[in-house]
């Protein structure tokens, strides 16, 4: 007999606590405002991503078409993966003399892991991380990217 | 390796579990040995998403390697780049500001939270209830969304740098992880109707996968699933780093040593998390957020070891420096691999079916395993 009322028990207690379960269950069933599911393809204009966001390394120029980059190779010294390479090419300067300046800087975007170490290392702040993040394109050359515009030149009084 | 589905000579049949299978959270390979439905004998195989780490560290900079803990246990990676960043503090010999030592702490805690939601909800997935997933991820989101506003990343933070923190910690920081905080409490009683008190979940789990404290000991088992067993292993307790020696919160120990015991430890983990943010959340400490140091690191020459306690386990980090600027030789303790040592003995005896939920216990991050 006592087994029967041991087996009985069990039952009612698994009912319960199923129960218990499925109120909240059909809490959130009901209650639509408390789902927090972006639909994020049609989200995407009003999508905000915070400013810190790391999503891909760009080179900031301004209306001049000019950037800060000296050519000093810190940044790809500081990369861990081989992400950076830059060419370099000699300036003859105003009087003469031959100065190092930046010719290209390639960014390999499909080595990135975007860890920040190069914007940390770059002593003139030529660089900076985008909020850019939808990377996929249908071939992994596109992903080798030339950061530098064409025909950009050193801003004034970066060294 | 790769063996086939078969008999042995005993007539016991012997099948794969993985490597591509959703239950074993990531690529991890089980030669099971069946008696009918019972465990014989368990055998992981490892190597699917071995990347070299420690041998690809021996060629990047004290800097540059910390990034590459994040990609081993991706759950906790903070606490991994915590690690990392404490060893060569240690070889370095910097005193490290007190602002930066709140916000690693505070970060710390929030990862150890996000990451054990994320077990909840996979545990609970294991045992068959879908719900709990999405009711973990809701509450782990907004763990993401203050790692990426502050660290700029939302799994592989790479927050941490010899000396400090990348940045200062995001204006709003406060204020949303106060919200957090409040939220996240109100959702406790929700965790408990749902998977806690449920007989069902309770049924599948207690005395399922019994480990011992002796066992758990010679297993080299830590973190959670050594305390579920009643051994005292936690890193912030016994050998206390970065503060925590002054913050009041309790170690969850459970004598139980079942997937019930481990269960109960995280969600025991999850509230002492919750208490330490509290203390630190109104007094961070104002001024620097990284301490001065050279633009090139060199460790003197010597060993160095830190240990810190992880979602997992002890992750415990060893530099062999020969005074360059890159170590000669790096080994990580990961607590993963050690855990799953201990899988073969739990799971002999039990049901193939209690086997997904002993492994859920265990709460397994295959490339820390593998690294």
């Amino acid at each position: 007999m006592s087994f029967l009322i041991d087996y009985i028990r069990t039952v009612y207690k698994s009912v319960r606590s199923l129960l218990i379960g499925m109120r909240k269950t059909g809490y959130y069933f009901t209650h639509h405002k408390e789902i927090i599911t972006q639909n994020y393809p049609e989200n995407r204009d009003t999508l905000n991503l915070p400013e810190r966001f790391r999503g891909e390394v760009v080179m900031t120029h301004n209306e001049a078409n000019e950037h800060r980059c000296t050519g000093c190779t810190a940044c790809e010294l500081a990369c861990p993966n081989g992400t950076i390479k830059i060419v370099t090419k000699f300036d003859i300067t105003p009087e003469g003399k031959k100065k190092k300046a930046l010719d290209t800087f390639v960014y390999h975007l499909e080595l990135c892991t975007m860890c920040n170490l190069c914007i940390e290392a770059c002593p003139t702040s030529a660089i900076k991380m985008d909020q850019a993040f939808e990377h996929s394109v249908y071939d992994r050359r596109l992903l080798t990217k030339k950061l530098n515009k064409p025909d950009s030149k050193l801003m004034e009084g970066v060294e | 390796m790769l063996e086939e589905i078969g008999t042995t000579e005993q007539g016991d049949l012997v099948i794969n579990i993985g490597p591509q299978h959703p239950s074993t959270h990531g690529v991890l390979h089980l030669v099971i040995t069946l008696n009918g439905e019972t465990i014989k004998k368990v055998e992981p195989h490892l190597g699917y998403i071995h990347r070299s780490i420690e041998k690809m560290c021996e060629s990047l900079t004290y800097r540059q390697f910390i990034y590459s803990t994040s990609r081993m246990d991706y759950l906790s990676a903070h606490i991994n780049n915590h690690g990392c960043a404490l060893a060569v503090e240690q070889g370095l010999g910097i005193e490290i500001p007190p602002r930066a030592r709140a916000i690693r702490v505070l970060l710390s805690e929030l990862t150890r939270l996000a990451s054990h939601q994320l077990w909840w909800g996979a545990m609970a997935m294991d045992v068959g209830a879908i719900t709990p997933f999405f009711h973990a991820f809701r509450e782990r989101e907004m763990i993401n969304d203050i790692m990426e506003e502050t660290c700029g990343a939302r799994l592989t933070m790479n927050y941490m740098v010899p000396g400090g923190v990348m940045f200062d910690l995001h204006p709003n920081f406060v204020t949303r992880t106060k919200d957090f905080l409040r939220f996240f409490r109100s959702k406790f009683n929700e965790y408990d109707e749902l998977v806690t008190n449920n007989i069902i979940f309770q049924e599948r789990m207690k005395g399922v996968g019994v480990l011992s404290s002796a066992d758990a000991i010679s297993y080299g088992c830590t973190g959670p699933v050594a305390r579920a067993s009643g051994v005292s292993s936690d890193i912030r307790k016994i050998a206390p780093y970065e503060g925590y020696d002054q913050l009041q919160f309790a170690e969850a120990i459970q004598s139980g040593g079942d997937c019930f015991a481990r269960y109960l430890v995280r969600m025991q983990e999850m509230r002492e998390s919750l208490a330490i943010i509290d203390q630190l959340i109104d007094t961070i400490p104002d001024g620097e957020f990284q301490a001065k140091t050279k633009a090139v690191l060199k460790l003197p020459k010597g060993e160095y070891y830190s240990r810190v306690e992880t979602a997992r386990g002890e992750f415990g980090v060893y530099i062999i420096s020969e005074g360059a600027t890159t170590p000669y030789r790096m080994k990580f303790r990961s607590p993963g691999f050690s855990n799953l040592s201990a899988l073969d003995h739990m799971s002999r005896g039990s049901k193939i079916g209690d086997l997904v939920a002993i492994m859920g216990s265990l709460d397994l991050v295959i490339p820390d395993i593998d690294r």
